[in-house]
């Protein structure tokens, strides 16, 4: 049904679109361009010196399943993001839990305090934790040197490095965790919980089947997010590693994808490979992020 | 958990649960000072010499031998007041376009019905997905053809616009009562004065939490800066953190003062408006 539009509602259109205008058309040069630009190099055998880039159809895709050190990135940022969602959000749960009780002293101060981390810029945090592993000199060491225990060489060490960045990861993104689940918890209706210890449940009980499943869609919220950050992770793997030699070392033992895909495009100079690893990222986070999506609806259903 | 105690409790539960509490308490004070323990460290070597810091075991606090020193080199003579400067321009920069886009975008969404308005929103969600490293060898081509590159735009220009801003802005003023604007409007306010003067004053927690993030992630932003500068003079912090350390590889004490540059300033700021901060967290997490 074709109808006529009013003068009135023309002028609103128009200015629907000069308040959109800015937002739309950036986002179309600087986003949706790009994708399909960085779609096209990846086809390429493309560098940063001008020439002509021949066409080599999927040979940069071919490349990435070969490719040892892509596999070994890849391998790394799997270990990361496995070893820091799960472990950094069941701490933030746990911390949530306790300073959601009722009049608990401090509260304001410590979850303050809890958030400074977050606050604090990834370059200053990895300079400080290198000094906190250094074997020698360092705070981790020395404390662990007190319960009698020989600290490992942490970021010298192929074994540890990784663990390393890992536990700094977790120890940043504590709070803001935290706060998450501080607010789903607070959004959870007080009656429930007076109606089931009413009924006589106990702590695990409500624990179980009031808590747990009204968390819910905030627990899918801090592992979908927290996965696709931590597959993303960049900043403090090269920070961290660079004093022992080359980033992402030792012996690649904390390459991560991002600076895979960084190396091989600006300082290997290969940016039709380095496009072809940017899809493979991105396809992993949309993987990854649809299976969660998928399993954390089935598991927790109810109602 | 958040049991009040039901009328009918013993004393006994009473008492376990004041040591549940205790023990509680305690499990988040010694998890609290894990928190501040490696950055309450940095500050105090960065007030050290490097004689200090380089003591075994560590030395935690040394109030008589601490001295500004440490700060001065790297502030005048590394040059920090140079690149604190290009840090908070690029920020600030970055922070003031994205909250203009994001905001007069979110107004757009919720204050008309315009053609195109789902088809140009789903185009909007779908870029919500794509992460920076996908754009970014296209994004340095497409800046060094127009001349960006190593220039202070070509770190600002790819962040003025973020789909999460507008998506964020959108959610936030789609709750906003339609009548106080329709009402604004019989009043005879012109359109650019209902955006300005009652929506923009309405949003002020989702703008708060937008110009947070914004300036936070710009204030840290490591691997674009990295790709697109290459000269000393145009550094913004985390760049040169970073590259200075490569000369001054073993200066722990002035690393530290380089890391409290740019840590304070911010940590000046959460310390202001934490409401604003957590609030911010929050409402992300609970609408995203």
């Amino acid at each position: 049904m074709k109808r006529g539009v009013s003068r009135l509602q023309l002028r609103e259109y128009l200015w629907a679109y000069t308040f959109l205008g800015p937002a739309f058309f950036f986002l179309l040069v600087l986003v949706v361009f790009p994708i399909l630009f960085a779609l096209w190099i990846s086809l390429h055998d493309w560098s940063l010196i001008p020439r002509d880039f021949p066409w080599i159809g999927l040979a940069n895709y071919a490349e990435v399943i070969e490719d040892a050190l892509t596999r070994k990135s890849l391998r790394n940022t799997l270990v990361y993001t496995v070893g820091v969602v799960p472990v950094g959000m069941s701490l933030a749960l746990v911390l949530a839990l306790i300073m959601n009780q009722d009049r608990l002293p401090l509260r304001t101060a410590l979850r303050t305090v809890y958030f400074i981390p977050v606050i604090t810029s990834w370059v200053a945090v990895s300079f400080v934790w290198i000094w906190m592993f250094e074997p020698h000199y360092g705070l981790v060491n020395n404390v662990l040197g007190f319960f009698g225990i020989e600290g490992p060489k942490w970021l010298a060490s192929p074994t540890w490095a990784l663990p390393a960045i890992m536990l700094v990861a977790i120890w940043k993104g504590l709070g803001f965790s935290m706060v998450i689940f501080l607010a789903g918890l607070q959004s959870i209706p007080r009656e429930f919980y007076e109606a089931a210890q009413i009924d006589g449940a106990s702590r695990w009980a409500r624990f179980q089947n009031i808590t747990f499943p009204l968390l819910n869609p905030t627990i899918v919220f801090i592992t979908v997010t927290g996965v696709i950050g931590s597959l993303q992770v960049f900043t403090p793997a090269v920070i961290m590693t660079t004093r022992q030699g080359e980033a992402g070392g030792p012996i690649d033992s904390t390459r991560v994808m991002v600076y895979h895909i960084y190396a091989t495009a600006f300082r290997y100079n290969d940016l039709g490979f380095g496009a072809a690893l940017a899809f493979v990222l991105f396809a992993l986070i949309l993987v990854i992020t649809l299976i969660q999506l998928r399993v954390t609806q089935r598991e927790f259903e109810y109602g | 958990m958040t049991a009040t105690a039901p009328t009918q409790a013993s004393p006994a539960n009473g008492r376990t649960q004041l040591l549940g509490k205790g023990i509680g308490l305690l499990v988040l004070l010694i998890g609290g000072v894990w928190m501040l323990l490696p950055l309450g460290w940095m500050l105090s070597a960065s007030l050290m010499p490097l004689s200090e810091v380089i003591k075994v075991p560590p030395v935690w606090f040394a109030p008589t031998k601490y001295t500004v020193g440490n700060f001065s080199e790297v502030w005048f003579n590394i040059g920090f007041w140079r690149f604190s400067l290009n840090s908070a321009f690029v920020a600030l920069t970055i922070t003031t376009c994205q909250l203009l886009t994001s905001t007069m975008a979110g107004f757009a969404f919720a204050r008309y019905e315009f053609p195109g308005r789902t088809v140009i929103f789903i185009v909007i969600l779908s870029t919500l997905m794509i992460p920076f490293q996908v754009i970014m060898i296209p994004l340095f081509i497409m800046m060094a053809r127009m001349g960006l590159v190593n220039t202070y735009w070509g770190m600002i220009v790819p962040a003025i616009v973020t789909p999460f801003g507008i998506f964020l802005m959108r959610q936030f003023m789609l709750s906003v009562p339609k009548s106080l604007l329709e009402a604004a409007r019989i009043d005879g306010a012109s359109e650019p004065y209902i955006y300005a003067r009652i929506m923009l004053p309405l949003s002020k927690p989702a703008i708060a939490a937008l110009t947070i993030f914004t300036f936070l992630a710009a204030w840290d932003d490591f691997l674009w800066p990295l790709i697109i500068i290459n000269s000393k003079q145009k550094w913004t912090l985390p760049i040169a953190m970073s590259r200075f350390t490569e000369q001054y590889i073993s200066q722990t004490h002035l690393q530290m003062a380089g890391a409290a540059v740019m840590f304070l300033p911010v940590l000046f700021v959460f310390l202001l408006m934490q409401r604003n901060f957590i609030e911010g967290v929050a409402m992300t997490g609970l609408k995203g």
